[in-house]
């Protein structure tokens, strides 16, 4: 069995032990081992990679893998990874491991809690690993689908109308992908679904390109949190329990950019070139938009979740600036706000099990409460703004630098104001800062609070080395998904 | 010399060691560790400044720039990449000395300080980043890698106002201090980024086969990095921040906010100097014009605030405002024929830095004795600190300018360097150096001379501070009496030669008697225990002394614009858009679908009379139609 497809396998395996599992230790076991494992085999996956691209494999996919599952429409399921997915599994390994432990604390309905969460998984390592646009398609739509419950179920404060929103608003999204893959299979001319080999036929007519580049892109584009496709985000976000907010902020608003990029420029690149200025109008707007909203909500969340439509903004921003540097930086970016957000909402999930707000007007002076989670906040926050040796700094410098290669008013312009973010982040991160952790405590119930857990600390502890790893030496990262960017932008160019 | 990558190496495990330990160290141990560290990191500094000046000069008569180590940390693709190095010329060396002497002080006088202080570790932890920053900043092999520490000299700095976060004024304090600097860092990142592109380099020496195109883009590049660096060097309108900073702990201020990161401004350009005097000249005197506004107004506002560590922080803004003057008035890099201001201003920053901790660690002294920073609970207090009284003094007659006192040979040269650019731009800097000694005396007399708070002195008797306290004193007051002497010009020069410093006997002569003039006038009104002189003076332009002591109100307009213009005018109505109209179509969207499915429905109704009307309506229709066809 191909290693790829272990990491489906996995989670697929882990819901049938779930299902088994009759009390809370077996189920908690059950998680535990099958995160360790995912974990650990996104690990050696990526070493791997670096081996075989080491000695001298260049192929764009490595460890590829085909069979056929549907003859009449040619849907195989095929996966193979480069650089980019290779570093988006490492991202969800650890986001499924530690979002494990953020939910530890979890009492209702745990087993199937667990069992949804799972599926989520099974999606999002089947997106990435992916070759075939309909098997990713498939994955893309078992990852949305669990959300549902999810929020809906386990979800709090006005869970059923975000959850409604959240699926309605990315299910739309998802009606026009399976129009705009439909379009691309037929405009290819119907022989395959394998992106590669489309991308190599490169015989999709202009006229076509036109109509199935705008719908892919906003299609995908949902679950960036592309303006103004992007009001789920902070209704969804607050509603839902912390380790899915994790998830979906951290690995599932990365399939937006990743499929942006992988379908929509790779496969459709003429009309990517034509029509590119629209969509970079649309993610300079996020991108300051998202940034300005977050100054003045009150709610924790909305100031991640706002953050975060920055933040992807910036993402699909970088995408379409079609060179190799400033797209090298989109995946960086990818990374980077997946490990951060999925911290920032861990320690808004402990923050808020011991508060029960998460109105920053009614929180103050936590840091003398608990100290640990507080200066991990400050950490977060630091990361969000940009501070050099975590990896926020190391993504937005290499976004910008690209960014600004591209030599005409246009890119320039734009790249100085999706530069701006850089200072507003700042304004709301310190407010926070200052609101929620420095100061005195002003509510005595809070006094009595305790500081986090030894599964909480593992959870965050794990997120904070990786960004501080990411944000310390970037090299191997960067040199990791060089090629596979490069791959997809030369394609584009030529 | 591999051994300098220690010189970074050991303040960052320091601080990652006494962060991650935090309060399960003893604060003694967590102190002792970061002051060793320090020393080791001073003593490494000295060490290099040694070998590196003992090397001698190369064939064509300068220090070479020697190149330590250095590293690619993050590409960028084509010739753009980030490297971390070290890099050693004057100028950097220079400021290896002087960082880590002050941070070696401040370590030590901090365990009197801040003794018995919540957050000691904390406290140390900061300031092992801080000094790795900074350390980082000046022997940046590149402009990108300065912009990296750069920032972080701004977080350290956040951190150490904040640090007393229980505290609102250190919470606003630490916030205004990282955004407003944040801000003029976006200036600075812009410029970058032009000065990458059309350099293709982030190298301070760029190619010179790339000048040619990237001539006409320099001066905007070269001007947005003055911006960053007018950020953190407190320029005009950007230094709002450095007098609420004084919110951190004292020992702070000295490090931080006087003697090193307040500086980085100055140096950048310094560092930058051979491109602003090649290619961007005229962007080199706006920033002298923008330093001298800023010393003027700096220098008044000292005149009449009542705060001491205020009064030391606009002194402060204004002495590095001397700084960029003469590295504004500089016309070019031989120092004979007009380079004179680089040398004098990076003379003037060594000397500044010793006197300015001086003060402030002298003012922490003070502090700690009275408890307050208030100019009315201090007085007479010349009997109980003789130490901290003496050194005080010492570094009041420094920064005054008078002979034999360091700050005298470099204000001269400063002023040597105006008077030859015009005489316009040396009169005025020769009437804010009166106005400097007339305001540090004003400060002087008060602490230590006139009418003592007795009622409050005698509930709580102030005690001259414990050895840990004075030793830093001791130790500055010294460097501030021999540093004058330092042939300075030999190390440091704009076009690297040697060059003797020969102080202009006119231009002595005329600073000397304006410095004398003002202490005079101190003396005059604020010696004797009544202050009439003074107090009528302020009753009469109670106008002028009233906007003075509130600055000017540079404050409330920011204040205007962040509250009023981004809060009220940008980011709420944003949010409100994005709440009513942008989802509000998507709620929209959603209540037409269930309004129109809900109209849908009532045709199934389930009622057959229903059902026979539509059938026969339709069938009528349908017959109407086909006769009229």
């Amino acid at each position: 069995m191909n290693i790829l497809s272990l990491f489906p396998a996995i989670p697929l395996l882990m819901m049938l032990g779930l299902w088994a599992a009759r009390n809370t230790r077996q189920i908690h076991s059950v998680m535990v081992t099958g995160a360790s494992a995912l974990l650990v085999l996104a690990i050696y996956l990526v070493l791997h990679f670096i081996g075989l691209r080491n000695s001298g494999e260049t192929a764009d996919m490595l460890l590829t893998d085909s069979f056929m599952w549907y003859a009449p429409l040619n849907i195989h399921y095929s996966v193979g990874v480069d650089g980019i997915s290779v570093a988006m599994i490492l991202l969800s390994a650890i986001i499924v491991f530690t979002g494990t432990f953020a939910s530890w604390q979890m009492k209702t309905n745990i087993k199937e809690f667990f069992m949804w969460f799972c599926l989520l998984s099974v999606g999002v390592f089947g997106f990435f690993i992916s070759l075939d646009l309909f098997t990713m398609f498939m994955f893309y739509e078992v990852a949305l689908i669990p959300m549902y419950l999810l929020i809906g179920v386990w979800g709090s404060g006005r869970k059923e109308y975000s959850a409604m929103k959240l699926t309605l608003m990315l299910m739309g999204g998802s009606a026009l992908l399976l129009i705009g893959i439909l379009g691309i299979y037929f405009g290819a001319g119907a022989t395959t679904m394998n992106i590669m080999e489309i991308a190599q036929m490169h015989n999709i007519p202009m006229n076509l390109q036109r109509i199935w580049f705008p719908i892919i892109f906003i299609g995908f584009g949902v679950l960036g949190a592309l303006f103004p496709f992007h009001t789920w985000s902070p209704d969804g976000h607050a509603s839902a329990p912390t380790a899915v907010s994790m998830l979906h902020a951290g690995v599932l608003m990365k399939l937006g950019g990743y499929g942006c990029f992988r379908v929509a420029m790779f496969l459709l690149p003429d009309a990517a070139q034509e029509l590119s200025w629209i969509f970079i109008i649309l993610t300079t707007i996020s991108v300051v938009y998202g940034a300005f909203s977050a100054c003045v909500q009150t709610d924790l969340k909305y100031i991640n979740a706002y953050s975060s439509v920055s933040h992807c903004g910036l993402v699909l921003f970088a995408i379409l600036m079609m060179n190799t540097t400033a797209a090298t930086g989109a995946v960086l970016q990818m990374l980077s706000h997946g490990l951060m957000t999925a911290l920032f909402f861990a320690l808004i999930g402990m923050i808020y099990g011991r508060t029960h707000t998460r109105d920053i007007r009614e929180l103050s002076g936590l840091m003398r409460i608990m100290p640990f989670l507080s200066v991990c906040y400050v950490i977060a926050g630091l990361a969000n703004l940009g501070l050099p040796g975590l990896s926020g700094f190391v993504a937005e410098m290499t976004i910008f630098n690209g960014a600004f290669m591209e030599n005409d008013t246009f890119h320039r312009v734009v790249t100085v104001i999706a530069c701006t973010s850089i200072v507003i982040t700042a304004v709301y991160i310190l407010r926070l800062i200052g609101k929620i952790l420095y100061g005195t405590c002003t509510n005595p119930e809070h006094l009595k609070l305790t500081d986090a857990t030894w599964d909480e600390k593992l959870a965050v502890v794990i997120l904070i080395v990786a960004i501080a790893g990411l944000g310390l030496s970037p090299l191997w990262m960067s040199n990791l998904i060089q090629q596979g960017v490069t791959t997809v932008i030369s394609h584009i160019l030529n | 010399m591999d051994y300098t990558v220690l010189i970074l190496l050991l303040p960052f495990l320091s601080f990652v060691l006494l962060g991650l330990l935090g309060t399960k160290l003893k604060p003694v141990a967590a102190g002792a560790a970061g002051t060793a560290v320090t020393g080791t990191v001073a003593l490494l500094c000295y060490a290099t400044a040694y070998l590196y000046f003992s090397a001698g000069r190369d064939a064509s008569g300068v220090f070479p720039q020697v190149t330590a180590w250095n590293t690619v940390w993050l590409p960028f693709g084509g010739s753009l990449h980030i490297d971390l190095g070290f890099m050693l010329d004057p100028i950097s060396v220079m400021m290896l000395v002087v960082i880590s002497t002050v941070s070696l002080m401040v370590h030590i006088y901090s365990f009197g300080y801040m003794k018995g202080e919540r957050g000691f570790q904390r406290y140390y932890a900061f300031l092992s980043l801080f000094t790795m920053s900074m350390l980082g900043l000046v022997v940046a092999t590149n402009i990108f890698q300065m912009y990296i520490f750069w920032e972080l000299v701004g977080v350290s700095s956040y951190l150490l106002i904040g640090f007393y976060y229980t505290r609102k004024e250190a919470i606003a304090a630490s916030k205004k201090a990282f955004i407003v600097t944040r801000f003029a860092d976006l200036g600075f990142l812009i410029g970058i980024l032009i000065y990458g592109y059309y350099t293709q380099s982030f190298s301070f020496t760029p190619d010179s086969s790339v000048m040619g195109a990237a001539k006409t883009m320099l001066p905007l590049a070269l001007g947005l990095m003055f911006i960053g660096g007018a950020g953190k060097s407190a320029m005009f309108p950007l230094h709002i921040w450095l007098p609420d900073a004084m919110e951190g702990p004292t020992p702070v201020s000295a490090l931080i906010h006087a003697a090193t990161m307040v500086v980085a401004g100055v140096y950048l350009v310094a560092r930058m100097f051979p491109l602003f005097i090649g290619y961007a000249p005229e962007v080199l005197h706006i920033t002298a014009y923008v330093g001298a506004f800023t010393a003027l107004y700096a220098a008044v506002v000292a005149c009449v605030q009542s705060d001491i560590k205020r009064v030391l922080a606009f002194s402060t803004i204004s002495q590095i405002g001397f700084m960029i003057v003469a590295l504004g008035v500089c016309t070019s890099a031989d120092p004979h024929e007009g380079g004179l201001g680089y040398m004098a201003s990076m003379f003037h920053l060594f000397t500044h830095a010793m006197f300015k901790a001086l003060l402030f660690l002298g003012a922490g002294c003070i502090i700690h004795a009275v408890h307050s920073n208030e100019m009315s609970t201090m007085g007479g207090l010349r009997k109980y600190m003789p130490v901290t009284h003496v050194t005080f003094l010492i570094a009041c007659l420094a920064i005054a300018g008078i002979w034999p006192l360091s700050g005298f040979f470099s204000k001269d040269e400063i002023l040597a360097a105006c008077f030859r650019f015009s005489p316009l731009m040396g009169g005025v800097m020769t009437f804010i150096a009166g106005l400097t000694a007339f305001y540090m005396f004003r400060l002087y007399y008060c602490i230590f001379w006139g009418k003592e708070n007795k009622e409050l002195h005698a509930a709580h008797t102030p005690h001259e501070a414990p050895g840990s306290m004075t030793f830093p004193l001791v130790f500055l007051a010294l460097v501030t009496l021999v540093a004058g002497f330092i042939p300075f010009g030999r190390f440091v020069s704009s076009n690297g030669q040697a060059y003797d410093i020969h102080i202009d006997a006119s231009v002595a002569a005329i600073s000397l008697c304006v410095a004398v003039a003002g202490i005079a006038l101190a003396t005059w009104m604020y010696l004797r225990e009544d202050r009439k002189v003074a107090d009528s003076l302020a009753a009469r332009f109670s106008g002028l002394h009233k906007a003075a002591y509130h600055r000017f109100y540079i404050d409330e307009i920011y204040q205007f614009v962040t509250h009023r213009i981004i809060f009220a005018c940008i980011s709420t109505p944003i949010a409100w858009f994005d709440r009513h109209i942008v989802d509000g179509f998507m709620n929209l969207l959603a209540t037409i679908t269930q309004k129109s499915s809900w109209g849908i429905r009532q045709m199934q109704s389930g009622y057959i009379q229903r059902y026979c009307i539509w059938f026969l309506g339709g069938a009528l229709g349908l017959v109407v139609l086909l006769l009229v066809i």
